[in-house]
């Protein structure tokens, strides 16, 4: 190893627990250990402990108290809104319209979202209609409206891309669904986002987006991992995977992950507060970024040039291959992803840099950096200095020499 | 088992890196990381290569893409040595190292007959290596299928035509035009049951009446590259 400094730039895949998380969670470990369903003074201070934590996860999100359902993380979030929604209605949409509940969902959702829509619809519990985005990874309202159907029970669309940090027209796609709903004189479709990414950078309000269902997740927001939560506004229904003692509302069984609980209400009390003033700081260096990379030759930025995360930079660099570039900026302390089939368990490129028209060669060529609370200029600008190197050495090594005319 | 080779090479040559990286932190053995860090042959200057016999495999598309430049030489005896292997790579970490420790097994000792050359399995290459992670066992028969292809250029140029092997396939799902290679790339790829065979190649859908034969293909494959 040349360096032993790291600069983690890798914070959509997790963050570090900030330290005021961690010192709101110890006492819930061993002091107040309580069970929050028993009758007794000890499992009342865990139940006031998480009663607290939800009161604030709600005021934050322009939600109420009840609204909120505690969970594992993203993924359980995520499969509950789009797997429990669509089976709930089941019964009755065979009965009155004789057809299978119908779900909306983009190309570049998380898998956590397509897996298991893509399953349901292969095993023909739901109609599935996944629309596209556009160059710069956007979806469009229009599109999301024209795919609108009687059947329709669930539009699930993320807030902002995990691999290209695009941020998505939510709050007009939840006027749409508000119109739509009206016009029809029903109750659904209901709107899902999953939140992940942009906990740290957005105004998470359901009542300005008109969501109706939002996944949150601690480990993306210096919080601690294994705990999330799904905003469920009231009277939507959905079916649970969890059956047993009946705590949130019946919707999720099983004791309370109380330190988390707590830990997730503090880390995003925390990134809430501070989220303006960070996003300016991190836009900043994020574009600093993004213009330094992009003056190595043949190189494209991939997502949207502005409507994107505070955080997030995504580039190809053609001609050569993602796995073996992250592996070379590890090796001077830089900690990225990418897009590469290599890198995947499942050998198939980024479905999301490809849901925006770019080629394989493109995807296998792509490294995401994000950034947070730890990344300066001088971390930047290490990485702006070390790149090119990387890249012009793995060019050296590579037998293709494509043309930029394919890519632009 | 056999008995001259040991627990970790046995696993080596399965192809899953013996101790995860736990100690090490890292993904690759320390051989694979010394030959991505430091790739030994690959070509910097064209220079003295434009009469080099060449062979090209892989696309940029798939995620792997090599290209190979040999120089073989026939010895009074009449053995024809491989004398030098240069190339080029774009892949990942474990398609450079395999590229990289081919180079230096065909040319060590004065050169690789060819022969034995076109004998060299995948599995020989990971053993060197001291193995890579089990998914990443298709990046290493790139390499392989490169010298394969450069060989069959040298053949051509020097007039050994019945050696030349023309690389069809055998036809296995004869409505889809599916053979026996598709089958073979795609247990490469980690699909190692019918069902993920099928979900990446729809062998069988058109033509039922080749599945048995699909599955002992997969079981073939499974034990020449995972020996399992």
């Amino acid at each position: 190893m040349k360096s032993t400094k790291i600069i983690y730039l890798d914070c959509a895949a997790t963050t570090p627990l900030d330290s005021r998380v961690l010192e709101a969670m110890n006492p819930y470990f061993s002091d107040d250990f309580g069970n929050p369903s028993s009758f007794h003074s000890v499992g009342m201070q865990a139940k006031d402990a998480v009663s607290d934590a939800r009161g604030t996860i709600a005021r934050l999100i322009g939600a109420h108290e009840e609204e909120i359902i505690f969970t594992s993380g993203g993924t359980e979030s995520d499969n509950l809104a789009v797997i429990g929604v669509p089976r709930y209605h089941t019964k009755a949409l065979m009965e009155k319209l004789q057809a299978l509940p119908h779900v909306i969902t983009s190309a570049i959702e998380h898998h956590a979202v397509l897996e298991p829509l893509i399953a349901m619809d292969r095993k023909k519990e739901i109609e599935l209609t996944i629309v596209g985005v556009n160059r710069e990874g956007q979806v469009s309202v229009d599109e999301v409206v024209a795919a609108l159907k009687p059947n329709t029970v669930l539009i699930s669309i993320m807030t902002a891309n995990n691999e290209i940090g695009t941020i998505q027209p939510i709050g007009d796609i939840g006027r749409e669904i508000l119109k739509w709903r009206k016009a029809k004189e029903t109750v659904f479709p209901y709107l899902h986002t999953d939140a992940c990414q942009a906990t740290g950078y957005l105004d998470l309000n359901v009542e300005k987006s008109h969501v109706d269902l939002l996944t949150l997740n601690g480990s993306k927001m210096y919080g601690p991992k294994g705990i999330g939560a799904l905003y469920v506004r009231k009277g939507v229904k959905l079916q649970p995977f969890f059956i047993g003692g009946g705590q949130e509302r019946n919707i999720r069984s099983g004791t309370e992950n109380v330190p988390g609980i707590v830990g997730l209400a503090k880390a995003l009390a925390l990134v809430q507060a501070d989220r303006e003033v960070e996003s300016a700081r991190l836009t900043a260096l994020r574009d600093r970024l993004a213009d330094g990379l992009m003056k190595i030759p043949k190189t494209i930025l991939n997502g949207h040039a502005t409507e994107r995360l505070p955080n997030s930079v995504n580039v190809s660099f053609i001609d050569i291959e993602g796995e073996a570039a992250v592996l070379y900026l590890d090796a001077v302390g830089i900690m990225a992803s990418t897009g590469s089939a290599c890198a995947s368990t499942s050998l198939d490129p980024s479905h999301v840099i490809l849901a925006t028209g770019l080629s394989y060669e493109a995807a296998h060529g792509s490294i995401r950096f994000t950034l947070g609370h730890s990344t300066m200029q001088e971390d930047v600008d290490y990485v702006i200095k070390e790149m090119p190197a990387i890249v012009e050495r793995l060019r050296m090594m590579s037998p293709v020499n494509m043309d930029m005319k394919y890519f632009t | 088992m056999n008995n001259s080779v040991t627990p970790a090479t046995n696993d080596a040559r399965k192809g899953d890196v013996v101790a995860p990286t736990k100690e090490k932190g890292w993904f690759y053995t320390d051989t694979v990381k010394d030959h991505f860090f430091h790739p030994k042959n690959f070509l910097e200057d064209e220079a003295g290569y434009g009469d080099a016999y060449l062979g090209m495999v892989g696309s940029p598309a798939c995620g792997d893409a090599m290209k190979v430049w040999l120089k073989i030489e026939k010895e009074a005896d009449g053995t024809e040595r491989i004398k030098d292997f240069k190339w080029k790579t774009f892949g990942c970490a474990s398609a450079i190292a395999s590229t990289s420790m081919l180079s230096v097994m065909v040319t060590e000792n004065g050169g690789m007959p060819i022969e034995a050359a076109l004998a060299l399995r995948p599995q020989d290459i990971m053993e060197r290596l001291g193995g890579l992670p089990a998914r990443k066992v298709h990046c290493s028969v790139l390499g392989d299928k490169a010298l394969r292809s450069a060989v069959m250029d040298y053949y051509r140029k020097s007039g050994q035509i019945d050696k030349v092997e023309v690389e069809a396939g055998r036809l296995i799902d004869k409505v889809l035009k599916i053979t026996d290679h598709d089958i073979e790339e795609a247990v490469l790829e980690g699909a190692d049951t019918l069902e993920k065979v099928q979900a990446r190649t729809k062998v069988g859908t058109g033509d039922p009446s080749c599945i048995p034969e699909v599955e002992n293909l997969i079981r073939f494959y499974k034990e020449k590259y995972f020996g399992a």
